[in-house]
């Protein structure tokens, strides 16, 4: 098991080692200077406490949209729609702040628990078509997707028009996630008490997976389905389990992005997290553990690189490029890996059991 | 006689294992070369090693007298090695000669010309004896027929060397004696083979010479005219084995399991067990017998929950199940050895351990209020290791998927056994086995008998049945044509009986 988990842990930060000299390459090749490229972007993403703060906030969503689909896959399910789910959980977590004059200690549990639920019940459905129909959970979530966007996009404007047509009006302050002492500790950035319930849920996802019983038999499930079944495992009922779940933790995605990170929503785009999050939980190896650590990589690179542009002139479509170049590493891994045990057996196998 | 293959010292580990260890064979020309061992004992790796799958650590591979290196299986194709794998790899909604001209595709430009092809199949298959149809769609065939298929696909490749992994692993009693008159054929035109068995008695049918295998290495060759079947399996073994099973007395008890014109469907919708009825008592194994696919499987589906049955009961103990879940039958104490052992029976990529609790982990001491007792998973595990022999790399850390199959089956069965049980239903327990491990395996189950369990045993290997049963049970188109008394039956009454037959007897 620990010899596991140093693998995996070797392996993403093999990819990330190579995307990042993949960028360097790019950054060369367009001109710059990649060392300069690479102290502004990682500058930008940790110099002070704001940034680091916005680094953080940044990464908020993507460890739980992360999380979601990494649960997912650990249990044999491929969560395509936690953009949908996330835009699900935003929009109600929206409407509540927008509409329950509460105070805050009341209003924000409620807000999470009520988009929560509402990504669960996002990808419930397919959950549910995929145990008793058999319809693949990738093309019903990707539908889903699109019924969350029209969904946001039909009730924004007409309930909660801003001073945009294209935007919401601005949470009120009880209402959102943004609390006065983390802002002001980390000078005034975007971090918010979705931070914390990221970290709590990737703590309860870890002991889920790794310590319950559940946990146990929606592995199994996502194994071998037929030797659950064979062990007295409802099967079906533990993939709209699994399915549920990681719509919550999607959903409680879009509660932090739209009421924390962000202070309106915006309608007519599928949020970025939902795909991010695959990439999150590819280069985690599916690991929580993981899914936290390259989330607060991902939040790095995507809060530092404005700032890599404003100093230098690498376009900030770089960090991007980094980012892709990472996952396409990542999901490569087989070859990593392999490399990685020819090297241990040259070692004499010292790295081996 | 010149040597065709020679491998000369092979060495090839595994993390924690040495599959081979200094092992040497050499196969002559027009020889059939039996390999000998137990699951586990190295025989597929060495073969995996000469086919280019594996590169061994150690050790000269020379084919013709001719060293070579063989660092892939278009190398072995070369030199004129080709291999029959256990699982078949073939395109299940491709045509006979589509598969097999796959990877060197006759065609004009862009065009592919597969009318040649096809001659060419037909003749060969004509010449060997094969009498297979080059348009006929994988899928339709039966396995028999898809076997011939990938040694076509050697023959079409002009191999010289013929390797057989198992090849009677997944045959009827009458497809095995079809496929050694084909490697006769095959020797007889001077081609080599190469037979990866544990089977004995195919050995004694087919091979000329018989290379044993133990623990990855090799314990002599003998020629297997002069070689009795005791002799050898006890070569492979290590020790004598009985091929008797000693059975405690006949003290048949209560009626545990009572069937009652049970009726249920196949997978397609169809008829499959009709209005069949049968008891079980405490301390008796009663066997089903019959051909593959008369009913068994979905009786045995019924009888576990996994398929529901159209009419008729099931009772156990008293207690009508006929609805019950799966759940609801395990916890009325029926143990389930079930026919495929990595579809149903193991979660390959959980651990040993894992695999142990797999029906019983929400209970304490597994759990406790939905957490696992991890402390207590890894000492059952550990306590069956050793109880039931369980061989692997890591023991109880060890993936399901990394044992052989002998040592899944035994964690199986050991699983099944320790729950408990009532009732006692097993599936094929000893399919694709060694010797030592079914002598192992039948024991384990007679032991169930004699300590006052009802065991139901159903199985495609005559012998088994005859040997384990107290009563027999045949089985035929999905009905039952009778029940015999073991004692005062023979494999021709069962052979009629099982071809629908209704001889006398019946009890």
């Amino acid at each position: 098991m620990n010899f596991f988990f140093r693998k995996e842990l070797l392996v993403g930060l093999s990819a990330v080692v190579l995307g990042l000299a993949a960028g360097a390459i790019l950054m060369a090749v367009t001109g710059n200077n990649p060392f300069a490229g690479y102290f502004y972007l990682f500058a930008g993403g940790l110099m002070n406490l704001e940034r680091l703060g916005n680094t953080l906030a940044m990464a908020t969503p993507l460890i739980l949209t992360g999380l979601s689909v990494a649960f997912a896959f650990r249990t044999g399910l491929f969560n395509i729609g936690a953009a949908g789910q996330a835009l699900m959980g935003g929009l109600v977590a929206t409407t509540l702040a927008l509409t329950l004059g509460l105070p805050k200690g009341l209003i924000l549990p409620i807000i999470l628990v009520a988009a929560a639920a509402a990504g669960a019940l996002w990808a419930w459905l397919p959950g549910l078509l995929k145990a008793r129909f058999n319809v693949h959970e990738v093309v019903s979530t990707i539908m889903m997707n699109w019924i969350a966007y029209w969904v946001t996009y039909y009730t924004i404007p007409t309930f909660f028009k801003g001073s945009f047509e294209t935007e919401s009006r601005l949470i009120p302050e009880a209402a959102s996630l943004k609390i006065p002492l983390l802002t002001q500790l980390f000078s005034g950035s975007y971090i918010n008490l979705g931070l914390l319930v990221s970290l709590l849920a990737v703590v309860v996802i870890s002991v889920v997976l790794n310590r319950t019983v559940l946990g146990y038999r929606l592995k199994a499930v996502g194994y071998n389905r037929f030797a659950a079944e064979y062990a007295g495992v409802n099967v079906n009922r533990h993939i709209v389990a699994s399915m549920a779940i990681a719509g919550a933790l999607a959903g409680l995605a879009g509660a932090t992005f739209y009421v924390g990170y962000t202070s309106s929503m915006q309608i007519g785009v599928l949020p970025s997290i939902g795909l991010d999050g695959i990439a999150v939980a590819l280069l985690a190896s599916n690991s929580p553990l993981g899914v936290m650590g390259s989330a607060i990589f991902f939040g790095i690179l995507q809060s530092g690189k404005g700032f890599m542009n404003a100093m230098t002139k690498i376009p900030p479509e770089i960090g991007d490029t980094i980012i892709a170049t990472i996952i396409y590493f990542a999901a490569t891994s087989v070859l990593i890996e392999r490399w990685f045990d020819t090297m241990a057996k040259n070692r004499g196998g010292k790295n081996r059991v | 006689m010149q040597p065709v293959v020679e491998m000369l010292n092979i060495r090839k580990e595994f993390p924690g294992i040495v599959a081979n260890d200094d092992v040497s064979i050499t196969l002559n020309r027009g020889e059939v070369l039996a390999l000998l061992g137990e699951n586990g004992a190295g025989k597929s790796t060495l073969m995996s090693v000469l086919f280019g799958l594996y590169q061994p650590e150690q050790g000269t591979i020379r084919v013709n007298g001719k060293e070579v290196r063989i660092p892939n299986p278009n190398v072995a194709g070369d030199l004129g090695i080709g291999m029959v794998h256990q699982h078949f790899k073939l395109v299940h909604n491709f045509s006979v000669t589509e598969n097999i001209v796959l990877g060197l595709e006759p065609s004009r430009g862009p065009i592919l010309t597969l009318k040649e092809a096809s001659a060419r199949i037909l003749a060969l298959s004509k010449q060997y004896g094969l009498d297979v149809e080059p348009d006929a769609k994988i899928e339709d065939i039966s396995v028999g027929m898809q076997q011939r298929v990938e040694i076509l696909k050697m023959l079409y490749r002009h191999s010289e060397v013929l390797i057989f992994d198992e090849p009677t692993a997944v045959l009827t009693p009458q497809e095995i004696q079809e496929l050694v008159k084909i490697m006769k054929n095959l020797q007889a035109e001077g081609k080599s083979i190469i037979l990866i068995t544990h089977k004995l008695k195919e050995i004694k049918a087919i091979a000329d010479r018989c290379t044993v295998i133990r623990r990855g290495k090799v314990v002599g060759t003998v020629a297997v005219a002069d070689t009795s079947l005791e002799q050898m399996a006890e070569m492979m073994v290590g020790r004598q084995v009985s091929f008797h099973v000693e059975k405690g007395p006949f003290r048949p008890g209560q009626v545990v399991l009572n069937i009652e014109g049970l009726s249920v469907r196949n997978s397609r919708k169809l008829p499959a067990l009709k209005s069949f009825s049968l008891e079980v008592r405490s301390g008796e194994i009663v066997g089903v017998a019959g051909v593959e696919g008369n009913g068994q499987t979905e009786l045995v589906e019924a009888l576990t929950g996994l398929r529901p049955s159209d009419s008729g009961r099931i009772v156990v103990d008293g207690h009508d199940l006929t609805k019950a879940s799966v759940r609801q039958r395990i916890d009325a104490k029926i143990a389930h050895i079930p026919e495929d052992r990595q579809k149903r029976g193991l979660v390959l990529d959980y651990t040993l351990a894992e695999n142990f609790v797999l029906e019983n982990h929400g209970r304490p001491p597994y759990s406790r209020n939905g957490f696992l007792n991890k402390e207590a998973i890894t000492a059952q595990a550990e306590k069956l290791i050793e109880a039931f022999d369980v061989r692997s790399g890591e023991g109880a850390r060890s993936k399901a998927r990394g044992l052989s199959g002998g040592n899944q089956q035994k964690a199986i069965v050991g699983r099944e056994i320790d729950s408990n049980p009532d009732l006692l239903i097993a599936v094929q327990p000893t399919r694709g086995l060694d010797v030592g491990s079914i002598e192992y395996i039948h024991k384990r189950l007679v032991e169930q008998r004699d300590a006052g369990k009802a065991v139901l045993l159903v199985s495609l290997e005559l012998d088994e049945i005859l040997d384990l049963s107290d009563r027999i049970a045949v089985v035929c188109r999905g009905e039952l044509v009778g029940i015999v008394d073991a004692k005062t039956t023979n494999e021709n009454q069962i052979g009629l009986m099982m071809a629908g037959v209704k001889t006398g007897a019946l009890d």
